[in-house]
C-alpha cells in the first residue's frame, strides 16, 4: 500500500521504511517554534529536564510577536523570558523588533521552512508551512520544550483528506475563500485529527500565497495540517530561499485516503464568516446588510505583499467609511518596506487607514485594536470565537482583503464589486 | 485515582479562546489564570465550582489556539477531569503532557446532564454516573501515551529518558 505525503514525511523523520494512520511514532524534527506567550511556559519546563542546552541551535525558532512590541509590563517580562533564553543558548532564528515579524510570515520569507520538513510550533498555525510541501503542525509549550531538548517529538500518524483541485478561481477570489469554502463544507472539526492533502491539476492556478493561507487555516477545520503537493510554483519560491537543503515528498499513486473531496475552484465565491465560528460562512451575495466599526487587514493568514496590493487596489483614490477604524497591520518588516516602496501605504494613509509594525495584535485581542461591547468587526484574520478581538459582546467576521477593503469604504460587510 | 464529583455540562466547540481569554496570556501563573478559567463563556464559573468538579461537554472541545494556558488553568482552577464526546487534537496532547486526566466518551457524552454526580476510575478505565445509574467502560489510553501519564506528564518523562542516555 502507499502512503500519503504526510505519512511520506513521518515515516522519513521516524526512520521507518513505511507508517500507517493510528500509529504512535517518534519523529525527528527540523524546527521547533514558541512566541512570546508559548515559549516562556516552554522555558519553565525545558529548564526542568536537565539538559545543558538545546538539541540544536539552528533548529529553534523563536518570534516575539504577539504582544509585541510589549503591550504591558507583564507582556515586557514574558519577551525578556525568550530574549534572555535565545541569547544564553544561542538560538540564530530569535528576530528582535525591527527583525520581527508575524512568525508565520517570517518562516517561510526568511527560508527557515522548505519542503519535505517536520516542524512543530507551540501556535496552532504552525499548520501554514504546510503550503511549502513540509509537514508543519501546532503543539503545545510542554511539547515545545521536550523537543528543544532531544530534537524529536511523538505523533499519531494521521489519516488523510485529499482534496482534488480543478479548474481557476474566479477574478478577485483568494485562496482565502477557497479554505473558508471548504471549512464552511465539513465543519469545524471536518478534519479532526487528520491531515489536508491538496493536489490536482488546479493547483497551478494557486499562488504560493494563496497556498499559505489554505495551510495556514487547516486548524480551523481541526485537522493536524495542511499540505500542498511540491510542483513549480512551490520550487520558485523556495529556491535559493530556503538556508537548508530541502527534499520533494509526493503521495504515492496507490495512497490510501479515508475520503477524497473534489474541489472546482472556477465556481468559489467571495466567501465572510459570520459569528461565532469560521465554519458559518456565507458567499458575499447572502451576507444582507451588516454594518461594521473596525476592519483588521494583516496577520499570519493574510498579512503578505499581496494582500496588501489587493487591498491598495481598492482603496486606491478612495476613502474609508467615517464610521469605521481601518488597521492595516503587515505581517513582516520585508512586507512592511515593500508595501512602503510600492505605494501602498501612502494610499492606505490617503484613504484614512492607519498603518501598524507587524504584530499579531488585534487578532487575538492581545492589543491594537480591542472591540468595545457590541462592536463589529470584520477581519482577514482566522478566528471569530466569542471574545476573540475584545468585549465577549462584540463579534468578528472574517474575510479575504479585497471584501475588507471594499467593506471599509462602504461601511458594511460588501464585495469589490460595489465599489471599483 | 478515584475521582467523585459534580457535573458544569457545556456545548460543542468550547474554544481556547473561552476558556482562557488572551487578554490574560500576559502571565503563566496557574493561580492567575485558574482565577480566569471559563468566564467569557460563563461569568460565574469560577464562584459556582467545588474542587474537584467535572467539566462535561460537546465535541472538538479546546479548539483553535495552542495555548496550554487553557488546560493550565482548567486544572488550577480545581476541576479534576473534562469528560467531552471529542476534544481538538492540540487540547488533547496538551492535558496529556500537563497531567489534566481527559476522557473521550464519543456520543455517551450528550446521556450526562449538569448536576449529575460522577464516580471515575481513571486506572479500571470505569465511569459511573452515580445520578443516573448508569456505567461507561472507557477507552484505554495507548501503551506509549500511558507511560507517559505514568511518569508524571511529558517533562518527567523526557527527564528520565535524557537521565538514562546521559
Amino acid at each position: 500500500m502507499g502512503m500519503t505525503m504526510t505519512e511520506k514525511i513521518l515515516a522519513a523523520h521516524a526512520g521507518l521504511p513505511s507508517v500507517k494512520p493510528g500509529q504512535l511514532i517518534k519523529a525527528k524534527v527540523d524546527i521547533v517554534l514558541g512566541n512570546d506567550i508559548t515559549a516562556p511556559v516552554a522555558i519553565k519546563e525545558f529548564n526542568k529536564i536537565g539538559v545543558a542546552t538545546v538539541f540544536h541551535k539552528d533548529k529553534i525558532a523563536l518570534v516575539p510577536d504577539h504582544f509585541t512590541p510589549n503591550k504591558d509590563i507583564k507582556s515586557a517580562e514574558q519577551a525578556l523570558t525568550m530574549r534572555q533564553f535565545a541569547k544564553t543558548h544561542q538560538i540564530s532564528h530569535y528576530y528582535e523588533i525591527g527583525r520581527m515579524g508575524v512568525e508565520h510570515v517570517i518562516l517561510p520569507e526568511q527560508g527557515v521552512v522548505g519542503p519535505g520538513d517536520v516542524i512543530i510550533g507551540a501556535d496552532s498555525h504552525t499548520c501554514t508551512y504546510g503550503a511549502l510541501g513540509a509537514f508543519s503542525t501546532g503543539v503545545g509549550s510542554t511539547d515545545m520544550a521536550a523537543a528543544m531538548a532531544i530534537g524529536e517529538t511523538w505523533f499519531k500518524v494521521p489519516e488523510t483528506i485529499r482534496f482534488e483541485l480543478t479548474g481557476e478561481l474566479q477574478p478577485l477570489v483568494s485562496g482565502k475563500d477557497v479554505i473558508l469554502y471548504i471549512i464552511g463544507m465539513i465543519g469545524v472539526d471536518g478534519a479532526l485529527y487528520q491531515s489536508m492533502e491538496y493536489g490536482g491539476p488546479g493547483l497551478a492556478n494557486l499562488t504560493i500565497d494563496d497556498r499559505l493561507v489554505m495551510s495556514n487555516m487547516a486548524i480551523e477545520a481541526g485537522a493536524k495540517n495542511g499540505i500542498f503537493e511540491v510542483d513549480d510554483v512551490t520550487i520558485q519560491y523556495v529556491e535559493g530561499r530556503t538556508e537548508r537543503p530541502y527534499t520533494v515528498v509526493g503521495p504515492d499513486k496507490d495512497a490510501n485516503y479515508c475520503k477524497t473531496i473534489h474541489i472546482d475552484l472556477s465556481t468559489i465565491t467571495l466567501q465572510v464568516a459570520f459569528p461565532h465560528l469560521p465554519e458559518n460562512t456565507r458567499s458575499i451575495e447572502d451576507v444582507g446588510i451588516v454594518p461594521i466599526d473596525q476592519v483588521v487587514i494583516g496577520s499570519c493568514t493574510n498579512g503578505r505583499i499581496s494582500d496588501f496590493a489587493a487591498s491598495a487596489e481598492i482603496l486606491k483614490g478612495r476613502k474609508v467609511n467615517p464610521n469605521v477604524r481601518v488597521i492595516m497591520m503587515p505581517g513582516s518588516q520585508a512586507v512592511y518596506l515593500e508595501a512602503m516602496q510600492k505605494g501602498y501605504l501612502e494610499i492606505f494613509i490617503n484613504a484614512g487607514a492607519i498603518v501598524s509594525t507587524p504584530t499579531c495584535g488585534p487578532c487575538l485581542g492581545g492589543h491594537m485594536g480591542i472591540l468595545a461591547k457590541g462592536e463589529r468587526a470584520l477581519a482577514t484574520t482566522n478566528r471569530n470565537f466569542v471574545g476573540r478581538m475584545g468585549h465577549p459582546e462584540s463579534e468578528v467576521y472574517l474575510c479575504s482583503p479585497v471584501v475588507a477593503a471594499a467593506s471599509a469604504i462602504l461601511g458594511r460587510i460588501a464585495g469589490p464589486k460595489e465599489v471599483i | 485515582m478515584e475521582l467523585h464529583a459534580k457535573v458544569w455540562k457545556y456545548g460543542d466547540d468550547v474554544d481556547t479562546d473561552v476558556i482562557i481569554p488572551a487578554r490574560h496570556l500576559n502571565t503563566s501563573d496557574p493561580v492567575e489564570l485558574g482565577k480566569h478559567c471559563m468566564e467569557d463563556l460563563d461569568a460565574n464559573f469560577i464562584q459556582k465550582i467545588s474542587a474537584g468538579d467535572i467539566i462535561v461537554a460537546g465535541k472538538n472541545f479546546g479548539c483553535g489556539s495552542s495555548r496550554e494556558h487553557a488546560p493550565i488553568a482548567i486544572k488550577a482552577a480545581g476541576i479534576s477531569c473534562v469528560v467531552a464526546k471529542s476534544f481538538a487534537r492540540i487540547f488533547y496532547r496538551n492535558s496529556i503532557n500537563i497531567g489534566l486526566p481527559i476522557i473521550e466518551l464519543g456520543d455517551a457524552a450528550a446521556e450526562i446532564n449538569e448536576g449529575d454526580v460522577l464516580s471515575i476510575n481513571l486506572e479500571k478505565g470505569l465511569l459511573k454516573n452515580e445520578t443516573q445509574q448508569k456505567q461507561y467502560q472507557l477507552e484505554p489510553f495507548p501503551p506509549f501515551i500511558q507511560e507517559i501519564m505514568s511518569a508524571g506528564g511529558l517533562i518527567a518523562y523526557v527527564k528520565e529518558r535524557v537521565a538514562s542516555n546521559a
